[in-house]
């Protein structure tokens, strides 16, 4: 691979700010949100629920539910072009074609209805050609690409009849088929077991090497982000709170809900039955939003200045994080 | 066992089965039937924590409801300080049902929303006639407090609370007729990792302040055996491996018990480790393979293991741990 450099960067979000009108008045689920994305590369995201990471991909992709969420700021720069003011027509060639999808449950991202061979199809005849017989052959060596067995007969096969980790392998078929630059992939194991998991996560990396894709990979599992990413963003009530190479994410954590998560999850090596280090109380509401740093409610290290907004600065090489504190804490 | 003076056990299965009928074919006449559970024998003893580890469909959570009798299994026995549960009828179970309890995994699902969190912790009581009313109240912030809720939470309902903060209410409820032994089915799965820590704690601060025994349901292995003293490995509705929590994780002996613990991803970018990355998916219990259930995944699967089960047996040099498979590994 080639050393990152600044032409590696397939797709370049900056100050995404995305919002939702709700009963409840308009909440900001994204405010402000900036990174990049590497050919060749795994960007994770991680957070809890109500964090923005899968807001931050639905953005991207502009699937937001309509007509309530919003892209009210920022750009998302792909190929030359801002895909957050993109018309609808020209993002739907982008969409599905030089980017791809894979979501958490295949079962509901595929159509139950139709046969696994005609959706595969679809996507070819919708982004690269009219023949049905050449899609459905495309589709079928798609198929074999992403390990289904006998993917011939498989093609005539309906969702329900194939396992949960087939399913995805389709799903994941479908996001490859037409070579994207860019995949995004929210939480694509989080609904399957851990054997299943581990195929499926070993192929994303082969495929991903194979075609020189770069990836995006939402996650709530720190071990999956460990494994799978060269680079991380953390992200805690709609803003990042840290972002930097994976080995410095784990090995020197500068913000303390990034230290509060690495501490908080057990380990397989570690002491049985001592009690964990917890981070305390819960995620603020969207509708409650502390001033100032959003983790000040459940932060050990909370001053009076963390009232006001902390920016993100940089902490190491590639490594930001924002927390006025972050020169004053402890080492782990 | 042969461990000097090893107290009774509080619970122990016998051969227990869970087979559910399938009917399927024309008018439904053919029935073949689901092994959920296949034949599962063990031991829990007082103040233990036994760890249950599998993947869906496994028949995990069907060996928990059987152990509570929300089930009533087929074929087996449910030993439970000395009596048979298997057998009784609901008349004759409900004395024994205070002392069995159950935590469940989805903290909505599992709490009627129509009730306040009051009525729900106080539903043991009532079902089982203890108290008047203001004892039950006084009992039912009792309970609140030692999960860790404040006495307010009695008057609201289950929505305005967070999904951590309904799971303690779960625990409140389940804790309510001082049973001695909780299933606790996927408690932590649905919580975000943050609050995940704070109800493990909490479990384990009531084991040792009431001398609990759990039965932890879970697929999440670093989880089980943070909690668990003892772990049983499930794969096809039978226990493959048993053994204590940190011996089965130094060293392994069954090759499903192997791939499971390498397919875990290790919150560690600097990882060495080899993944046994195991091919196929888990067959249906409706029809499961002939031999060792694991032998169609299995790398080292040889001639014997296609055609005969392997019996849970003692690993070589550890009483305390068995094993269901016919290699040496």
């Amino acid at each position: 691979m080639e050393a990152p450099a600044a032409n590696d960067v397939v797709l370049s979000v900056r100050d995404l700010v995305t919002t939702f009108d709700t009963d409840a008045g308009r909440l900001t689920a994204v405010d402000g949100v900036s990174f990049d994305v590497r050919r060749g590369r795994t960007l994770g995201i991680v957070g809890e629920s109500g964090c923005g990471k899968s807001v931050t991909a639905l953005s991207i992709m502009r699937l937001l539910p309509q007509p309530m969420g919003q892209i009210r700021g920022g750009r998302i720069l792909f190929e030359g072009r801002d895909l957050a003011t993109l018309p609808p027509a020209e993002l739907h060639r982008i969409r599905g074609g030089r980017i791809g999808m894979i979501f958490q449950e295949p079962m509901t991202a595929l159509n139950p209805v139709q046969p696994i061979g005609r959706q595969l199809s679809e996507v070819f005849l919708l982004h690269r050609t009219k023949d049905a017989a050449d899609a459905w052959r495309r589709g079928t060596e798609m198929l074999r690409k992403v390990g289904i067995p006998a993917p011939e007969i498989r093609m005539h096969e309906y969702p329900h009849q194939l396992s949960g980790g087939m399913r995805q392998r389709v799903v994941i078929a479908m996001a490859l088929a037409c070579e994207p630059a860019v995949v995004i992939a929210d939480e694509p194991t989080t609904a399957l077991d851990v054997t299943i998991q581990a195929q499926i996560l070993e192929l994303m990396q082969a495929l991903q090497r194979d075609l020189g894709l770069a990836v995006v990979l939402i996650t709530h599992d720190l071990g999956v982000i460990a494994e799978t990413c060269d680079d991380v963003i953390v992200m805690y009530a709609g803003r990042v709170a840290e972002s930097g190479p994976v080995e410095a994410i784990f090995d020197r954590p500068a913000h303390p809900y990034t230290r509060g998560l690495l501490d908080s999850i057990p380990r397989l090596e570690g002491t049985r039955k001592a009690r964990l280090r917890v981070i305390e109380g819960m995620v603020p509401s969207l509708r409650d939003l502390p001033a100032g740093c959003r983790f000040q409610n459940r932060c050990p290290h909370r001053i009076d200045r963390c009232a006001t907004a902390p920016a993100l600065e940089a902490v190491g090489p590639d490594h930001a994080a924002a927390c006025h504190r972050w020169r004053e804490l402890p080492p782990r | 066992m042969d461990t000097p003076a090893a107290p009774a056990p509080l619970l122990q299965l016998e051969n227990v089965q869970m087979h559910f009928p399938v009917r399927e074919g024309l008018f439904l006449r053919s029935q073949r039937s689901c092994r959920a559970v296949d034949g599962v024998s063990l031991q829990l003893r007082a103040g233990e924590t036994l760890g249950l580890v599998g993947e869906s469909g496994c028949g995990k959570s069907t060996l928990g409801k059987c152990i509570v009798r929300l089930h009533q299994p087929t074929a087996g026995r449910i030993l439970f300080a000395g009596t048979d549960l298997a057998t009784l009828g609901q008349t004759a179970l409900k004395p024994w049902r205070r002392h069995l309890q159950m935590v469940f995994q989805d903290p909505v699902e599992s709490l009627n929303a129509r009730h306040t969190v009051g009525e729900i912790v106080a539903e043991p009581f009532v079902i089982h006639g203890e108290g008047d009313a203001r004892e039950r109240r006084e009992r039912v912030l009792g309970l609140l407090d030692k999960v860790g809720l404040p006495a307010a939470a009695a008057d609201r309902y289950p929505f305005e609370f967070s999904g951590g903060q309904r799971q303690r209410i779960g625990i409140a409820r389940a804790l309510a007729l001082r049973p001695r032994l909780l299933v606790c089915d996927e408690p932590v799965s649905a919580l975000d990792v943050s609050i995940q820590s704070q109800v493990l704690n909490l479990l384990l601060d009531l084991q040792r302040e009431l001398g609990l025994s759990y039965l932890f349901i879970a697929h999440n292995l670093a989880v089980v055996k943070h909690v668990s003293d003892r772990i049983a490995i499930m794969y096809l509705g039978r226990i493959v491996e048993l053994a204590p929590a940190d011996e089965l994780y130094a060293s392994p002996r069954h090759p499903y018990t192997r791939a499971l613990l390498s397919a875990i991803p290790r919150p560690d970018p600097r990882g060495t480790r080899e993944r046994i990355v195991l091919q196929g998916d888990v067959p249906s219990p409706i029809n499961p393979p002939a031999g060792c259930p694991f032998h169609p995944r299995c790398p080292h699967a040889t001639d014997r293991c296609r055609v005969e089960a392997p019996a849970l047996r003692p690993a070589p040099g550890h009483a305390d741990h068995t094993v269901s498979c016919h290699l040496d590994l």
